[in-house]
């Protein structure tokens, strides 16, 4: 019987190439069935390794790999029923569209007739019927990329693997074909999992996404939990969107703490994803770019906003429908607001200017 | 007067850019070319004498020989042999350095070490084959101590089988460099798709290897193919003399100063060889691997 479950659990999963350090150190996980998973994280975390593992085409050191509840360490790829589509996707260069997608088929030994056929209906599914007779080369990025995705998806593999899909493309071709992917991901209904180093790429796919450092997951979870709340200092610079402050707590009163800040004021941070706070303790925070407001030096804050910081704007960015400010707030990092561009241009900055940086003391998170 | 200037002297220049390859080609590889076409047109007196003028008599006499056709069928013999034999061995030998020594450095070496009887003479390469194959070579006492065989084997040495294992041992190199180096540029990650696919080894080999590695196949061919149909030393040491092959037969033809004909057999070789080469480049794009 055919077990076509493509849920994933990784137990303790750790690798390593020369025996002395682990590239993947001790990775639990599990994702569902049908979900879209992203790793993300810089470049030599581990991600792509624990993808080639999943994959079958490295083995773990320590752990388990269950697909659909059976432990495939030690199986063939083709056994496993995992897909793999390679970064610059690797197609075959000597073979042409339909033979590139039906080559699994052929080494599955499917006869010419059946095999052609369920490729030309994949080649459809992909939109690229015109170009089945073109070899490799003769292809944009976009269409080698769906080559790609078909050659791996005519197994009709449980889970596929996409390492760095997008990587290849233009910054256009890359949003639309980040749509393709997903719509694939829904009309096959399989288990996809997707490597990738861009936050944007992956927020705007993902169920699942994972964020990693060193070899080890730092957090997982769904898209908006990750990018809003972030676990750590790690994860928030990591995702961007973020300010992060630090300081010592200065007193703890009730709900909240504050934290020590050369302002007047210290900063007011809610207790409740961090219940055990001490006065001495050295804390990060991080509150959202797009919670800042600016207010002149003098004028009444907005409402809920108890901290306010007095910063002079370094840089202004113009983004659209925002507009990026870059402030001297904190010392030692970056600080920025996010201001819609309505907001900004109804009393503008300029640089060099002193303004008071505030949010609603609601929105500061307290960070591991 | 720019614009009618820049042509010539662009033209100079790409004259000046091919020169050295000119001035090699023309006096070792034109010029001899045409003196032998030349000499194979004319007529002799018996003695070493040419007469220069027109006529076909030499081609008359070296196509109506049985002899030609004779020594054309044993050197296709020796060539189809050797080639399917350097061609095994090579293509097995480059695939191993390729694909299964993962340490480059390794690999190298590796590869070197098949050069090593090219650090020897051609002449030397050959006579060390008598100790082993001759009568009272290795090969014989070890098989007649252990009883295998009562008298020793003739076939070793001085035969055609002689030859072939001596051409082969000469020429493997030859299919082994091109193959390699195709080999060396397919991407490894198409390997690992086609293993992502379920392709056994087998597959991987038939499918994606041995198409890869055609026209490094098609070049070892053509140096394999050419420096066997024209060799005639290895077949007279190799084989005591007791088998020849088309160039042999001409430089007996030099030997008793038939010049012409001797330059007609070469002229028709030359021919074969031409029609042989592009033949196989008809079958392989080697432009596309020399470009890419």
């Amino acid at each position: 019987m055919k077990n076509d479950r493509g849920d994933i659990e990784l137990a303790g999963v750790c690798k390593s190439f020369d025996g002395v350090t682990n590239v993947v150190d001790g990775v639990n996980l599990k994702i569902a069935d049908g979900a879209y998973c992203c790793f993300i994280g810089p470049s030599g975390c581990g991600k792509t390794t624990i993808l080639r593992m999943i994959a079958g085409h490295e083995d773990p050191t320590a752990g388990e790999i269950v697909i659909g509840g059976q432990n495939v360490v030690g199986l063939a790829p083709a056994q496993r029923r995992t897909a793999m589509m390679f970064q610059s996707y690797a197609l075959f260069p000597h073979l042409t569209v339909r033979e590139n997608i039906a080559f699994a088929l052929r080494v599955r030994g499917m006869s010419k007739a059946d095999r052609l056929r369920a490729a030309d209906a994949m080649i459809e599914k992909v939109r690229l019927t015109q170009f089945a007779d073109r070899l490799p080369a003769q292809l944009s990025g976009g269409q080698q990329q769906r080559v790609a995705l078909a050659r791996a998806a005519i197994t009709e593999p449980r889970v596929l693997l996409l390492d760095e899909p997008l990587s290849a493309l233009d910054e256009q071709l890359r949003v639309q074909m980040r749509q393709e992917l997903r719509r694939m991901q829904q009309e096959l209904g399989i288990t996809f999992i997707h490597v990738t180093h861009t936050q944007l790429e992956a927020i705007a796919l993902a169920d699942l996404v994972v964020v990693m450092e060193q070899g080890r997951i730092k957090q997982a979870g769904p898209a908006r939990d990750v990018y809003a709340h972030p676990h750590d200092r790690y994860v928030a610079e990591f995702m961007g969107g973020q300010n992060v402050l630090s300081g010592r707590v200065e007193k703890v009163n009730g709900a909240s703490f504050t934290l020590a800040q050369a302002a007047p004021s210290g900063i007011e941070v809610p207790l409740q994803a961090r219940p055990t706070v001490s006065v001495g303790d050295k804390v990060d925070i991080a509150v959202r770019r797009d919670d800042v407001a600016l207010v002149r030096p003098g004028k009444d804050l907005p409402p809920g906003c108890t901290t306010s910081l007095p910063s002079r704007v370094l840089a202004i960015e113009y983004q659209g429908y925002f507009v990026k400010v870059m402030l001297d707030t904190v010392p030692d990092d970056q600080f920025v607001a996010y201001v819609p561009e309505k907001t900004f241009f109804a009393d503008p900055f300029t640089v060099g200017d002193v303004v008071m940086a505030t949010w609603a003391t609601g929105s500061a998170l307290p960070l591991a | 007067m720019q614009p009618s200037s820049t042509p010539s002297r662009s033209n100079l220049a790409g004259w000046l850019y091919i020169s050295p390859l000119v001035l090699v080609l023309v006096p070792f590889f034109v010029a001899p070319i045409l003196v032998v076409l030349a000499a194979s047109f004319f007529a002799t007196d018996g003695f070493g004498g040419l007469t220069p003028g027109f006529t076909l008599a030499s081609y008359v006499e070296v196509l109506h020989s049985a002899l030609t056709l004779k020594l054309y069928l044993a050197t296709i013999k020796f060539t189809v042999l050797t080639w399917i034999f350097t061609l095994i061995i090579g293509f097995f030998v480059a695939y191993f350095l390729v694909f299964h020594v993962r340490n480059q450095l390794l690999a190298i070496g590796l590869f070197l070490l098949c050069t090593v009887p090219f650090w020897t003479s051609n002449i030397i390469r050959m006579i060390s084959w008598i100790p082993l194959l001759g009568k009272e070579g290795l090969i014989n006492q070890v098989l007649l101590s252990t009883g295998v065989i009562r008298q020793p084997l003739e076939v070793l040495l001085f035969s055609d089988l002689a030859v072939v294992i001596a051409y082969v041992h000469q020429l493997t190199i030859f299919m082994i460099v091109p193959i390699f180096n195709s080999m060396a540029r397919i991407d490894k990650k198409l390997i690992e798709a086609a293993i992502d696919a379920g392709a056994s080894r087998f597959d991987i080999m038939r499918l994606i290897v041995v198409p890869m590695s055609k026209s490094g196949i098609a070049l070892g061919t053509i140096f394999v193919v050419s420096i066997v149909m024209g060799d005639f030393f290895v077949v007279k040491v190799m084989s005591g003399g007791g088998s020849a092959s088309v160039v042999s037969a001409f430089y007996e033809d030099v030997g008793v100063l038939q010049y012409p004909t001797a330059a007609a057999s070469a002229v028709l070789l030359t021919l074969v060889l031409v029609a042989i080469v592009s033949l196989i480049l008809r079958t392989v794009d080697i432009r596309q691997e020399i470009t890419r």
